[in-house]
């Protein structure tokens, strides 16, 4: 229905040696793939019956819209699940729809929206990286869709060629993003951690969960959610009557019923919390802790921005859209940037301009607002740049629950409950 | 697709060998009441309330994930969306057989009869298309390129447009009906649901899920000319989502179904302002008139129910419990009832 024949994607191969990985990790890449794919999408006419051309109703290209996309690859480490799988482009496929939504719109009005990835295999030296990336970026004032961990987004945001861009941020969690560690041109489709564990405390609130039993990964991401989760649980008035440090000496495969109760042994709690963001043995605790009670956080009861499972408020065409294009379901991170290439094009669509500053002051303003499936308009926050958005809690099958919970009181939207709100944030760059 | 097979809770039929014309001649039967025909999205059924009693009478089994329903314009068939099975199906109103399915492409959502009984024009949600079929020959007659997730549908009363509305592209398409082309494009609030048109022809309604307003439309210029915003005391404003609308043919009211606000809006159309708040069933999407206009039937998906509200006093006055998430809803008078 669409072809991207603008699309380019360049792959950039590791250039030190990296050591070999185990099952389940991503290989280092010594070879380059193609370099143009073009992506052509079947058109669905089940008749063959005379059609109108499309030609009189398109309005001929006068805008063209160029996004770049930025793509760091992550090296997930092993686990111990062989069953644990990250998708090779999960956050690129919701990129490529969200221009391809853009172009399906865009030729009634005249404009053209084309992808440039630059896509940096695990491994790769960050100096010759970010060489590559400042030479892009002196082309000219850039939008941009990063999917970076936070510190690599932070080196790149401050290089002197992308003062004139603008960047969604759309894989980052990270909490000083949103406070000291803003910057002016980057705007965040991501959820930051803490609006994902306000969802959550809400829902225990909600519920009278109120002793919390925390259970705290070993590694970076997982001690930053818990961080988050702490805060969370003071926010909503609840209280962490147990605080642990998961200990990695066991086969969670053979003996988590033998382990795990005796890790969780405490003489109250509602609600077992586990902070385990790569997915090594949270899912060994349900139904193994020592009291019977519901496990949330990385297991269990989860609070994301999206989900496979989601399916209200129109959500089922997005899945299926995404389904057709990329042969697997929508992930979190398919989705943030789905709504960064989306955010992209309704504020074209409503400006006319692809200059980023007016990009940003529109998205930035009380105008805009984005129909994002879930039930309530996305808009970003004007003090940190934050979109803010429903977080769902899900378990595998379903959803649980929609934050913000109802009952959760805001003077101006609710969806400001979740995160940072206006008098929290440290960030000072965007007054 | 299988024929569809009616559960008759109350029917009073005279089907001799003479004949239906006959048979009005001879039967003292004339209806008291119009039937309210109502898609069950996730029963896949279509239940029937008959106006007097307000209850439901019979039940018909039909495709898979029935939404729009539609009369044709000589009240002799019923048409219903089936999306899941991506068909139209097109029911006898006398007997409520199947007479035939109609091709719509895939999973068709919404559609609208031209004013020759001859034109339908499908949503097809899922592919970014609109599909036009001619009932009479069964087959496609075009299928144009929209914007993303079409989903309203209508024509003009006089015949010239047919209007798609894109909930995510955020637009209405212009079809000029000779053509099959799109002519213009206007662009609206997030997420347009409905299309209507006034009785002149001289406005276009079109309402704005997430964006939480209406647009009124200037055909002529195709341009909006007032955006009507609603505010529910006591209801968050995201939870007031714009979705069908019903237009008076005095010119004089126009309802709008608030979604998850569980409220019709009444708007006055010679000031465009919001008069009255009524409270329906949760989740209020699709509405119909009565031929007289006195009396408003809503869907309300969540509860499952079907609300009827008193036009002129403005209040509803009861709820009709339907299948599982009901829908669509079109009224057949009661003049064209079979006997």
């Amino acid at each position: 229905m669409w072809a991207l024949e603008t699309l380019k994607r360049r792959i950039f191969a590791s250039k030190t040696p990296v050591l070999e990985k185990e099952a389940g990790a991503e290989a280092s890449g010594s070879f380059l793939r193609k370099s143009i794919r073009p992506m052509l999408l079947a058109s669905v006419l089940p008749l063959a019956l005379p059609v109108y051309s499309a030609e009189a109703q398109t309005a001929k290209p006068s805008l063209d819209v160029a996004l770049l996309y930025i793509e760091q690859r992550i090296e997930r480490p092993p686990v111990l699940s062989n069953l644990v799988q990250w998708p090779g482009d999960e956050g690129e496929q919701g990129a490529l729809l969200g221009v391809d939504d853009n172009n399906t719109t865009g030729r009634f009005l005249g404009q053209q929206y084309s992808l440039e990835s630059m896509i940096f295999d695990v491994g790769t030296d960050p100096v010759i990286r970010n060489e590559q990336i400042k030479q892009a970026l002196a082309a000219g004032p850039l939008l941009v869709i990063a999917n970076l961990p936070a510190s690599d987004l932070v080196v790149i945001a401050q290089l002197p060629d992308a003062a004139d861009d603008l960047f969604f941020n759309a894989q980052s969690a990270n909490n000083a993003l949103r406070n000291d560690a803003c910057q002016s041109n980057v705007l965040h489709t991501a959820p930051s951690r803490s609006m994902l564990s306000d969802g959550l405390a809400q829902f225990f609130a909600y519920k009278k969960w109120k002793d919390v039993f925390l259970v705290e990964g070993n590694r970076p991401g997982d001690q930053a959610l818990a961080s988050a989760i702490r805060q969370s649980l003071i926010k909503f008035g609840l209280k962490v009557v147990a605080d642990k440090q998961w200990i990695e000496d066991a086969d969670m495969r053979r003996s988590a019923s033998s382990e795990v109760p005796v890790f969780t042994q405490a003489r109250r709690y509602d609600v077992v919390v586990v902070t385990d963001e790569d997915q090594d043995f949270a899912q060994y605790i349900p139904y193994n802790t020592w009291l019977p009670r519901p496990v949330a956080g990385s297991a269990g009861l989860t609070p994301v921005t999206w989900s496979p499972v989601i399916e209200q408020w129109g959500a089922a065409q997005l899945q299926s859209r995404f389904n057709k294009l990329a042969s697997r379901a929508m992930t979190s991170l398919d989705y943030s940037n789905w709504a960064a290439a989306r955010a992209v094009g309704e504020a074209v669509t409503r400006t006319n301009s692809t200059d980023p500053s007016v990009i940003k002051s529109y998205l930035m303003s009380d105008e805009f607002e984005l129909g994002g499936f879930k039930g309530s308009p996305l808009s970003f926050r004007q003090w940190n740049g934050q979109m803010r958005q429903p977080v769902q809690l899900v378990h595998a099958n379903a959803v649980v629950a929609s934050a913000p919970i109802e009952g959760f009181l805001h003077a101006v939207t609710e969806l400001d409950t979740l995160g940072y709100d206006k008098g929290d944030s440290d960030c000072g760059k965007f007054q | 697709m299988t024929n569809a097979t009616v559960q008759p809770d109350t029917l009073n039929k005279n089907a001799g060998a003479l004949g239906v014309g006959l048979a009005l001649m001879l039967s003292a039967n004339i209806a008291s009441a119009h039937w309210v025909y109502v898609s069950n999205e996730k029963d896949d059924t279509v239940s029937v309330i008959d106006t007097e009693t307000n209850e439901v009478i019979k039940t018909l089994d039909v495709g898979q994930r029935p939404r729009g329903v539609t009369l044709s314009h000589d009240f002799t068939r019923l048409f219903v969306c089936a999306s899941d099975s991506d068909t139209v199906q097109v029911f006898n109103v006398a007997d409520d057989t199947i007479a035939f399915e109609l091709p719509s492409g895939e999973d068709p959502e919404q559609f609208a009869l031209h004013p020759d009984n001859k034109h339908l024009y499908i949503a097809n949600e899922d592919d970014a298309i609109a599909t036009v079929v001619d009932i009479e020959t069964r087959t496609v007659v075009s299928q144009i390129d929209v914007g993303v997730e079409p989903e309203g549908m209508a024509v003009s009363h006089d015949g010239k447009y047919a209007i798609v509305t894109s909930e995510t592209s955020n637009m209405a398409h212009w079809i000029d009906t000779k053509t099959q082309t799109i002519v213009a494009n206007t662009l609206v609030d997030q997420r347009p649901r409905d299309a209507e048109f006034s009785l002149d022809d001289t406005e276009l309604w079109v309402s704005s899920e997430i964006g939480g307003t209406v647009s009124v439309i200037d055909t002529q210029s195709k341009e909006i000319k007032h955006i009507i915003e609603f505010e529910v005391p006591g209801i968050s404003k995201d939870r007031i989502q714009p979705v069908g609308m019903e237009l008076t043919s005095d010119g004089k009211t126009a309802f709008v179904a608030l979604g998850p606000s569980n409220h019709v809006a009444v708007v006055d159309r010679e000031t465009l302002t919001v008069t009255d708040y009524i409270l329906v069933g949760r989740r209020v999407w699709h509405m119909a008139l009565t031929p007289e206009e006195d009396m408003l039937y809503t869907t309300n998906g969540v509860s499952g129910d079907v609300t009827l509200i008193d036009v002129v006093e403005k209040k509803a006055l009861k709820s009709i419990k339907v299948g599982r998430y009901p829908w669509g809803v079109a009224i057949l008078p009661k003049d064209k009832i079979p006997q």
